[in-house]
């Protein structure tokens, strides 16, 4: 276990070998100093202030940085974008609160789209349970662990698009960790990030977490089933997403029942023939 | 927000830029933070000090500057700066509105030696 960030040391069987040592390796997005890395960072740039030792330190000076703090997951989401777009593949970045439905969706839309070639990237914390739920539906997919880590960065997914092989000319979903707050900063390189808010959640939430469904170009409204049973106003939920959003999509789906389904579908159908169309042109 | 994350930016550009620089230590360090960027501050002052241990910046001192907020109103459609995200646009009333600049997290300049 990582004392800084609690993460979990060790790959996990099957799935990405996000392991440790590599997860925090200078240049990975989730590199910080802690013991066991601390000697290569030394090796590399010198003893740090304890080292100090030279007397008659040479003077301050000013280093103009001007640059954005996620530069280098930036960087590797430009590099995700460049392979996808090479391979004429849309990317999907998933991103909801634990429960939303993500994963129940993408065995749904797995189904729906027979004959489309598509693989997913899943990441959870913990567990394998959701690649095992892609898999057994015959689609490629790989797992990252997170361990604490709430987000997926561009590094993970790089490394996972590597593995997977992917088709040309099809899609890549990315099930982000369950969390409304920091994937909205992490660039994947996807062409898309979809929200899936589901209809128990309050209609409140885009004004809660309203950074995640502006950075959204689709909202998905998931579990329409239970409106009737619940005192869910959909027209509510609706209103607020447009309040943070108004340029955003909006689709009411049940992953459940399948209402609403042929809707997303064409909705992936379009945005893909656009970013083929705007290639060739 | 992940304040973790960001301090381990921090780290990694206090390295290249050590690299490129030739310099031991970092004295102050200073960010730019808008005020949409959903940065914890007091947060990430304390991811800083236990990020940047065994790095140069160990012991910098860190000095955050805020970045004003604006928005793309759709109703009147003008740009306009907000305080906090959900503020009404202060020129028609509106509430729908788009932010434009605000978002940024950069490191702007250190002070090394
Ligand atoms: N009633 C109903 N339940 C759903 C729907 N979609 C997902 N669920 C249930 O919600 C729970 C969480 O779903 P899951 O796909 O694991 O969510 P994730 O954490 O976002 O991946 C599971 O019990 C699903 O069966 C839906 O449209 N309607
Ligand atoms: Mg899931
Ligand atoms: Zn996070
Ligand atoms: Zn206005």
């Amino acid at each position: 276990m990582c004392t800084v960030c609690g993460c979990g040391d060790g790959a996990k069987p099957g799935g990405l070998a996000l392991n440790h040592d590599a997860a925090h390796r200078p240049g990975s997005a989730h590199h910080h100093g802690h013991d066991h890395d601390r000697g290569q960072g030394q090796l590399h740039f010198g003893t740090g202030p304890a080292g100090l030792s030279v007397a008659g330190v040479s003077q301050a000076r000013l280093i103009e940085v001007e640059t954005n703090i996620l530069a280098k997951n930036d960087a590797l989401a430009t590099g995700n974008r460049r392979v996808l777009r090479a391979l004429g593949a849309y990317a999907v970045n998933l991103v909801s609160s634990p429960g939303s439905g993500k994963t129940t969706l993408l065995v749904k839309t797995i189904a729906a789209m027979a004959g489309v070639p598509l693989a997913v990237i899943e990441g959870d914390q913990q567990t394998e349970n959701d690649a095992e739920r892609i898999r057994a539906t015959g689609a490629p997919a790989i797992q990252i662990n997170t361990g604490k880590g709430c987000h997926l960065d561009a590094d993970m997914v790089g490394r996972a698009m590597e593995r997977l092989n992917l088709t040309p000319g099809g899609f890549l979903f990315i099930e982000n960790v369950g969390n409304l707050v920091c994937p909205a900063a992490f660039d994947l390189g996807e062409d898309a990030k979809v929200a899936i808010l589901s209809v128990t959640e309050g209609e409140d939430k885009p004004l809660k977490y309203p950074d995640m469904f502006t950075a959204a170009r689709l909202a998905l409204l998931n579990k329409v089933d239970l409106a009737p049973h619940t005192d869910a106003d959909l027209d509510a939920y609706e209103a607020n997403l447009r309040r943070v959003n108004p340029r955003i999509d909006i689709l009411r789906v049940s992953a459940r029942t399948g209402e609403g389904m042929a809707g997303w579908v064409t909705w992936l159908r379009r945005q893909h023939a656009a970013k083929t169309l705007a290639k060739a042109g | 927000m992940h304040e973790m994350s960001l301090a381990e930016g921090i780290r990694q550009m206090v390295l290249a830029e050590a690299q490129r620089h030739g310099f031991t230590a970092v004295r102050r360090l200073r960010l730019e933070i808008g005020r949409f960027a959903g940065v914890e501050k007091t947060a990430l002052a304390f991811c800083f000090d236990v990020v940047m241990r065994g790095s140069p910046a160990e012991g910098a001192e860190l000095e955050m500057i805020d970045l004003p907020g604006v928005a793309m109103c759709y109703d009147c459609m003008r740009e306009v700066e907000i305080a906090d995200r959900l503020d009404p646009c202060p020129i028609c009333g509106g509430g729908r509105l788009v932010p434009v600049a605000g978002d940024e997290m950069r490191i702007k300049d250190m002070e090394v030696v």
